[in-house]
């Protein structure tokens, strides 16, 4: 690269403010998030103790796969509470929005749109979807507008809605459990058929690796064309390469899940395959969920950080006034968060719904706590002001992880809820530290 | 480099040529304006204005009621009566987007900075550069954040950082970078120098003396005289939400303007307000 450049304003830092020496240095070039690391760390550290006290079963292909369909739904509601605790609000209502959105979603279909549409129509499951985003939309919007607009704290607002929504969600059917008609809705939640087995699932890592390094070769052509520094090719290597083999070793559990015996031979005999000797091994691959709480979080990464939207929710969390003076309609973003909050509480709902296969009254019970949960220990800050996406998804796997594992190792129920609740002050205690140092 | 602020200060009165032509409309003329917080009249009755290539000093204690005034033109508070008027026609300033779309800008005395985003951020909050595709083009903000940056504050390197990060001098640089990007042609200055040192002190004076050149007007609020005595080309001064009075600064020497401030006496040089004191 060359040093040329006509303006000299435009200096660059030297080849000395980018070196440094050892580890420091290191992270600096690759540009980790040590905050990033550390919680990978965590996972890891949960991961291989479960492994080592539940005699090997927790680290097999079977029990990740199952926990990556376990943490969707709480992890797609995860990304959406980055950004109503960035912008220094609380939403205590998700749990119960997951409710009531999944009661009409089930009883949308059973009783209005598989009537209408047909029995056998692919359609049902996508109007369902969609009567759920709506509902979504609009609680998360009515709430947001309260919020906003009526300048009633986040807090009250938010607690009324748990109550509220909770309360409608029994309305809707009286209390009883709607068992959902569309099989299509049901990939939905995984399982067998709701996965996209071995060829897909190389497909998809195969086009996940081609954008992670069309993503990075763009933004450092961005870098160049300003005359930025740019990370060193070997940092950039680094990077791109763990992200490389984490999406190939990812794929390579999923497909390592084997269909169950009776199941394989269904499927088999369902496609008119026949059945080799010694039996048939077929993938689960990515179940649908799984690639559903991804999607969600790129396109949350995104808005977080590539849209005006994302940067107004950031500035509002900095500091609501300077936002008010920069000519941002404060107001209007704290809604959209909500509405956007909502909906997104609406997909959660269309996960867990379509796994139970049904929609029960007591569904998402709790679940706002292990959203919040999620989003803290991603290391979103609960001043406002900061947060990742993609910190919160780990977060998400983290607190799944813990409670997956306790099942694993047949702890009691009430002692599972005194770890996770241990577990999260300890948690956020440390990231006090880690702020205060780095401050 | 030019003479510092304690060079200048020692020739007391009629320190430089009022140069300012004042025959056309003035660019910006606020008339009769008033605002009450809850039963307290914080600005009662105000009038100024400001013609191009203009520093107006506002002049008070704290809470005198300028900083309330300039919000109003900045469209931070909205008035309860008044009218303002921009080159000479009627302007409706309801929000500070408003004030904005009139080439108002304004450097407030709390910086009014997104501390836990980086300087480019802040620099086009509310008017960032995007791409064909809709999304921020953050390179090309940074890039402009550079050209700028450079011309303030030449040793800036810490555009990757939050503004937290930087120091006091840094991020006011960062904040009157932003009133100065997007062509200015009015200039609000509250407190401009308060966290500053000497040498920084000294080139904001420099960098306001530029813009007058460029026909810019600028109104400089402060509570301390010495501040902006020597930079203005007019001294408005206020007390309890009253204009005392409006002079020339070739007209007053720095003690009957401090007689002004402190007792709300209007000497022989300037044009009294409602606030001047009763004979």
């Amino acid at each position: 690269m060359s040093e040329a450049t006509s303006n000299t304003s435009l200096t660059r830092p030297g080849p000395a403010s980018r070196s440094g020496s050892g580890m420091k240095g290191f992270m600096r070039a690759t540009e980790i998030d040590t905050r990033m690391l550390g919680m990978i760390g965590a996972l890891l550290v949960i991961w291989i103790g479960f492994h080592i006290l539940s005699g090997g079963t927790f680290l097999t292909p079977r029990n990740l796969w199952n926990l990556s369909v376990q943490t969707a739904s709480v992890g797609v509601m995860a990304t959406g509470m980055v950004l109503v605790i960035v912008t220094r609000n609380i939403d205590l209502s998700v749990g119960s929005i997951l409710g009531v959105t999944g009661m009409i979603m089930a009883v949308a279909q059973t009783q209005y749109l598989t009537p209408m549409l047909g029995y056998d129509s692919g359609l049902v499951w996508l109007a369902t979807l969609l009567v759920g985003l709506v509902c979504g939309l609009l609680i998360g919007s009515l709430q947001g507008f309260i919020i906003a607009y009526l300048g009633v704290p986040a807090f009250i607002v938010t607690l009324g809605g748990l109550l509220v929504w909770r309360g409608a969600a029994w309305w809707v059917a009286s209390g009883r459990t709607i068992p959902l008609t569309d099989d299509n809705f049901k990939l939905l939640g995984g399982g067998s058929d709701g996965s996209i087995g071995a060829t897909w699932s190389w497909i998809l890592a195969a086009v996940a690796v081609a954008l992670i390094l069309l993503g990075a070769f763009t933004a450092r052509r961005q870098r160049q064309r300003f005359n930025f520094a740019i990370k060193p090719m070997w940092a950039e290597a680094v990077t791109v390469g763990i992200s490389v083999v984490a999406v190939v070793v990812a794929t390579m559990i999923v497909n390592s899940y084997l269909l169950p015996g009776p199941l394989a031979r269904r499927y088999a005999e369902a496609r008119g395959i026949e059945v080799p000797e010694g039996g048939l091994d077929i993938s689960f691959g990515y179940a649908v969920p799984v690639l559903l709480f991804i999607g969600v979080g790129i396109v949350m990464t995104f808005v977080a950080r590539r849209t005006r939207f994302g940067r107004y929710v950031f500035a509002i969390g900095g500091n609501p006034e300077a936002a008010d003076l920069a000519g941002i309609n404060t107001k209007r973003v704290t809604l959209m968060v909500f509405a956007l909050m909502g909906m997104l509480a609406a997909v959660a709902a269309a996960i867990s719904t379509a796994r139970l296969s049904s929609a029960t009254n007591a569904q998402g019970t709790l679940d706002e706590l292990y959203t919040i949960a999620a989003a803290v220990i991603g290391g979103t800050s609960l001043a406002g002001g900061a947060g990742t996406i993609a910190g919160a998804m780990l977060g998400a796997l983290v607190m799944q992880s813990l409670q997956s594992g306790m099942v694993l190792l047949g702890m009691d129920t009430p002692l599972q809820n005194i770890v996770v609740g241990a577990v999260l002050v300890v948690a956020v205690w440390l990231d006090t530290i880690y702020r205060r140092r780095a401050a | 480099m030019s003479a510092t602020m304690e060079d200048i200060r020692d020739h007391g009165r009629g320190h430089h040529h009022d140069d300012v032509d004042r025959s056309g409309a003035p660019l910006v003329a606020m008339e009769d304006i008033s605002i009450a917080f809850g039963g307290i009249h914080a600005v009662d009755h105000a009038s100024i204005d400001l013609f191009p290539g203009e520093v107006v000093a506002l002049l008070g204690h704290n809470g005198a009621g300028k900083s309330t005034l300039i919000k109003i033109l900045s469209g931070a508070y909205k008035r309860d009566s008044g009218e303002i008027y921009v080159r000479g026609e009627k302007a409706t300033i309801g929000n500070p987007r408003d004030a904005k779309a009139y080439g108002i800008e304004t450097i407030y005395q709390t910086l009014a900075l997104a501390d836990n985003v980086d300087a480019a951020a802040n620099l086009f909050l509310g008017r960032e550069i995007m791409t064909a595709f809709g999304t921020l083009d953050d390179a090309a903000m940074e890039a402009e954040a550079r050209k700028v940056m450079g011309r303030l504050n030449p040793n800036f390197r810490r555009f990757k950082e939050p503004v937290k990060a930087l120091s006091g001098g840094q991020r006011q640089s960062v904040a009157i970078a932003r009133a100065i990007l997007f062509n200015a042609k009015i200039l609000i200055m509250d407190e401009p120098t308060a966290a500053l040192g000497p040498q920084e002190t000294a080139q904001v004076a420099d960098l306001i003396k530029e813009l007058k050149k460029e026909n810019i007007g600028i109104f400089l609020i402060s509570h301390d005289i010495h501040d902006v005595f020597d930079l203005s080309d007019r001294v408005v001064v206020m007390k309890n939400g009253q204009v005392v009075g409006t002079a020339k600064t070739e007209d007053v020497t720095k003690d009957e303007v401090l007689g002004m401030i402190i007792l709300g006496k209007c000497p022989a040089g300037a044009t009294p307000g409602p606030g001047a004191m009763k004979e």
